[in-house]
């Protein structure tokens, strides 16, 4: 199809779609209307259980099982990502290239500052995790601070540390084992908040790192064969 | 206008759809791709909000003061975020591979698969 | 508890796998995921016998209807026989692949495994957000799984395509769900259902209307209808050829039980389902006319998957138990010769390095067991009696002779006759040709670079390339076919009760809710009419007809000489695979335009 004919076939389905939509949402209560029965529910219930973030007894207690589904995208992604950027065929890693990547001329704020935030972003990341079913913050959440926190070495410029820092295949069991631990607590003891949120917590750190991990071996470390491109 | 956050929200997907339509390169697609479902964030949001209302979080504050937003619409969302960043993760990694394949992201110069 | 442990049991042995994967030896992998997926197997058997008598439903973590909240998970007659159908599907996929991808740890089976667990909780859960969620984990380990190969250029490419398209569609559905929400405060199928039911005065306004729209969108895209369904032959081509066993064995049918199960159990009677009936009609005759233009059997494959699809979305849409029981038939049918056929297909690719018709031409003489599964194959998609397709047929064609769908037997024949023709054209040239005379532009194959598939050759799956075929991969194929074969012969009673059970709202909502099974009045499903019978012969004289001329009309063209006719044949066949770009936008561009339509054809004025 040609550019301009996808448009026009586009801008006809889409006023289709809007009509659709907008008729739709005219029908939708009030925005910012007093009833919202599922909500008031799941608050109730939420505060019987005593946990005092709503969102997280929704998440890990009320509908846990959505999480655990959530859990194994997150599992099947990262394992996914490890298979599609793995080194293949003619390609090859250029072990080299790690120190060309290393302590790299930086500025010394940046270097200092890098180091410096490192343990401070981890405890919080531990922090925010912690403290997930009672006030703002949970797993996914901590999880991902931890998972950034560890790549705060490559801005300071330090790809070798980094490396030593986070060894894939280590990352990828850990990742595997908390999602395989969530989901039998998940389905075993559904409520145990604060255990769910820490178990959520290492599986996002982990995959998190492992994403980006694979991301920069592809990016920093696979080169190909001159002329190898096919 | 009461129903304007809504129709935001459908905006958004439309806008998003737009840009897969007309991109011309594929790591656009994909955040284009993001758009569409920030679109579903802000409808779950907007559904869930609740005027002169709080965050349903009862550690400072007793349990019967202040109404409180829908926290059901907000771990959905959560859950939401939280899919979509691993998909868009998965399709940025296939679109690494595609341009050292084919040596090009742009959906013009693919080729067709069909035989 | 069941139900739970169907999901739990291969979701702990995939994380094992992949916490282990790399220092356990192949063979332990191998027999873990296995034995897995047989218990699956023998879980979801045993939900089945229970089903009828017993109320299979399972709230997760100790909530239900008392405190109106929580996901409950549930299992009806149909709901279980999908679940075994998708395990044993998945058993022979595995068994299949036992000697494949030999160097990548244990990230296959656990990928296998997710994608099983995924397939069952969607199939079990009664709760639409729930289903979007793992709908959601179906297609991303669908997309790892597509690009598995992800050395070769089509495979990315495919894969990425598959992704987004997919992605699109889950993301108009979650927008739905969005809009039931709103409305009824609701996220369970049948307290929604209930409160829908309450509100409409039996007419369903404009928010049922763009909220059923919405959710059906990401179904009829995993279901392939016409126009969502480019993905589907740029995802199968590529794909490992176990993973089409499952993909069009059971995925893609997936997609029209979500359909099916969101209607009745949801919008029963606020919504017409004549778009469905109209984006499913339109799949059967574009799959099966794309399907006749293929030389690359997995891809030809698949477009039958379109057609055949596209049926299964007519069943459904002819809207009553009846039509229902017969869909239940077809799809266990579809399932099992398809999933032979991919296997039949795969062991072609891994003895000879191709699937391309014209250059297996004559190659598969030494194979008797592959060319047996590709005639039978054939026979059993015109619907050879008493298999599953011949029974679908027969039951859903008597539904809709009541509707007064007149136009129903002609379209499932055409379809049928098309499809089966293209895969007898397949077994005749194959193993009964002759082999052409070697193609000196094979010889430049191994200069490897962008002209790598020119030749239509491709990687095979296994190391090294296999001279002849372990039994392995020879048992699962026949099995699936034998049952196929056979299925026709489960009692109609059973499947005309749990049709029944399966379209009656009130019934779910109080299995669900007060765990009462519901015993509606049902008819039992009779296969074995005189019109499902001579709609066979029909279908097979056609598909015959369809073969052997397309080999002559293949040998004519050797030889030269062209009418005007076959000139406007080859014209309209251009325009159809440039339809099918494996461009993006183009794509997405087509899936907007769907939903208009689909609002167009649902909407009352």
């Amino acid at each position: 199809m040609r550019a301009r004919a996808r448009t026009l076939l586009f801008a006809a389905g889409a006023a289709g779609a809007a009509a659709l939509f907008t008729a739709g949402a005219l029908d939708l209560p009030h925005f910012g209307g007093a009833v919202h029965p599922y909500g008031d529910r799941a608050v109730h219930q939420a505060l019987r259980e005593s946990t005092t973030n709503t969102i997280s007894s929704v998440n890990f207690d009320q509908r846990a099982f959505d999480t655990i589904g959530e859990e194994l995208i997150l599992m099947a992604s990262a394992i996914g990502a490890v298979v599609l950027l793995r080194v293949v065929g003619k390609e090859a890693e250029d072990q080299g290239a790690a120190h060309r990547h290393g302590p790299a001329e930086v500025s010394d704020a940046l270097r200092i500052v890098g180091y410096l935030l490192l343990p401070v972003t981890l405890l919080i990341g531990v922090y925010i995790i912690a403290h997930g079913a009672q006030s703002p913050g949970g797993g996914f959440q901590g999880g991902v601070i931890l998972g950034t926190a560890v790549h705060l070495l490559y801005l300071a410029g330090d790809y070798p540390a980094l490396q030593r820092l986070r060894p894939i295949p280590v990352f990828e069991s850990t990742e595997a084992l908390a999602a395989g631990v969530f989901v039998a607590m998940a389905l075993a003891a559904a409520g145990a908040v604060p255990a769910l949120n820490g178990a959520v917590g290492v599986e996002v750190g982990c995959a998190l790192v492992l994403l980006i991990g694979k991301f920069f071996e592809q990016a920093l470390l696979v080169r190909e064969p001159p002329g190898g491109t096919s | 206008m009461s129903h304007l956050p809504y129709l935001a929200a459908g905006w958004i997907v439309i806008a998003g759809l737009y840009g897969v339509v007309t991109s011309r390169d594929l790591i656009h697609a994909v955040v284009c791709l993001s758009v569409t479902q920030s679109g579903t964030y802000v409808l779950l949001l907007a559904i869930g909000y609740r005027y002169g209302a709080t965050a349903p979080v009862f550690s400072d504050r007793p349990p019967h003061g202040r109404p409180v937003t829908d926290p059901v619409v907000q771990a959905m969302t959560l859950t939401d975020i939280v899919v979509g960043a691993t998909v868009t993760a998965l399709l940025l990694a296939l679109a690494v591979q595609v341009a050292k394949r084919r040596g090009t992201i742009d959906p013009d110069e693919l080729r067709s698969l069909e035989s | 508890m069941i139900l739970q442990l169907t999901v739990a049991v291969p979701v702990l042995v995939a994380a094992l796998l992949a916490t282990a994967g790399r220092w356990l030896p192949r063979l332990a992998v191998d027999v873990a995921a296995v034995l897995a997926v047989a218990a699956v197997a023998a879980l979801a058997a045993l939900t089945l016998t229970r089903a009828p008598h017993h109320a299979q439903v399972s709230w997760l973590g100790g909530w239900g209807p008392a405190t109106d909240v929580g996901i409950p998970l549930v299992a009806d007659p149909f709901a279980a026989g999908l679940a075994l159908i998708t395990a044993l599907l998945t058993l022979a996929a595995l068994l299949f692949s036992w000697r494949f991808f030999t160097e990548i740890q244990a990230i296959f089976h656990t990928l296998m495994l997710l994608f099983l667990a995924a397939m069952v909780a969607y199939v079990y859960t009664g709760d639409l957000f729930d289903a979007f969620v793992f709908f959601e984990l179906m297609s991303v380990v669908a997309f790892a799984l597509t690009g598995y190969r992800s050395e070769e250029p089509s495979t990315v490419h495919g894969a990425l395509n598959f992704g987004i398209i997919q992605s699109i569609g889950a993301y108009l559905t979650l927008a739905g769900i969005a809009l039931v929400y709103a409305r009824t405060g609701q996220l369970g199928l049948a307290t929604a259902g209930r409160a829908l039911a309450g509100t409409g005065g039996g007419h369903g306004d404009a928010l049922v209307t763009a909220a059923f729209v919405l959710i059906c969108t990401g179904y009829l895209v995993k279901a392939s209808a016409v126009p969502f369904h480019f993905w589907l032959a740029d995802a199968h081509a590529v794909a490992p050829t176990p993973v089409c066993v499952l993909f069009s064995g059971i995925m893609v049918p997936l997609g029209v039980y979500g359909i099916a199960r969101t209607y009745w159990a949801t919008f029963a009677g606020l919504v017409p389902l004549r778009a469905i009936a109209v984006l499913g009609a339109a799949a059967a005759l574009l799959g099966a006319v794309m399907c006749v233009l293929q030389h690359h059997i997995k891809r030809l494959l698949a477009y039958s998957t379109i057609s055949h699809v596209g049926l299964l979305l007519v069943g459904v849409a002819a809207h009553g138990p009846g039509a229902l029981a017969g869909t239940a038939y077809y799809l266990a049918g579809h399932a099992g010769v398809k999933g032979a056929l991919f296997l039949a297909a795969g062991a072609l690719l891994n003895r000879h390095e191709t699937v391309d018709e014209h250059e297996l031409r004559g190659r598969g003489r030494g194979m008797p067991v592959t060319g047996a599964t590709f005639l039978l194959g054939a026979l059993g998609l015109a619907g050879l009696p008493p298999s599953g397709l011949f029974a679908g047929h027969a039951v859903t064609e008597h539904a809709a002779e009541e509707l007064g769908w007149w136009w129903f037997t002609p379209l499932a024949v055409v379809a049928s006759a098309l499809t089966a023709g293209a895969v007898l054209r397949v077994w005749l040239g194959v193993f009964r040709g002759t082999p052409a005379e070697e193609d000196p532009a094979r010889d430049g194959r191994d200069h490897g670079g962008q002209d790598h598939r020119e030749g239509g050759h491709e990687d095979p799956e296994t190391r090294p390339t296999l001279r002849t075929l372990p039994w392995t991969m020879v048992t699962p194929g026949l099995a699936l076919l034998i049952a196929a074969l056979l299925a026709g012969l489960i009692p109609g009673g059973p499947v005309g009760a749990a049709a029944a059970m399966f379209t009656d709202r009130d019934g779910y909502a109080g299995l669900v809710l007060d765990g009462r099974v519901p015993h509606p009045h049902s008819t039992p499903a009779d296969p074995w009419t005189a019109s499902g019978v001579a709609g066979f012969l029909v279908t097979v004289l056609l598909a015959a007809l369809i073969a052997v001329y397309a080999v002559r009309r293949r040998a004519s063209e050797r030889t030269g000489g062209e009418g005007v006719l076959a000139r406007a044949a080859a014209a309209a066949a251009g325009r159809l695979h440039a339809l099918h770009s494996g461009h993006i936008g183009d794509y997405a561009a087509w899936l907007t335009a769907g939903v208009a339509v689909l609002a167009l054809l649902t909407a009352r004025f």
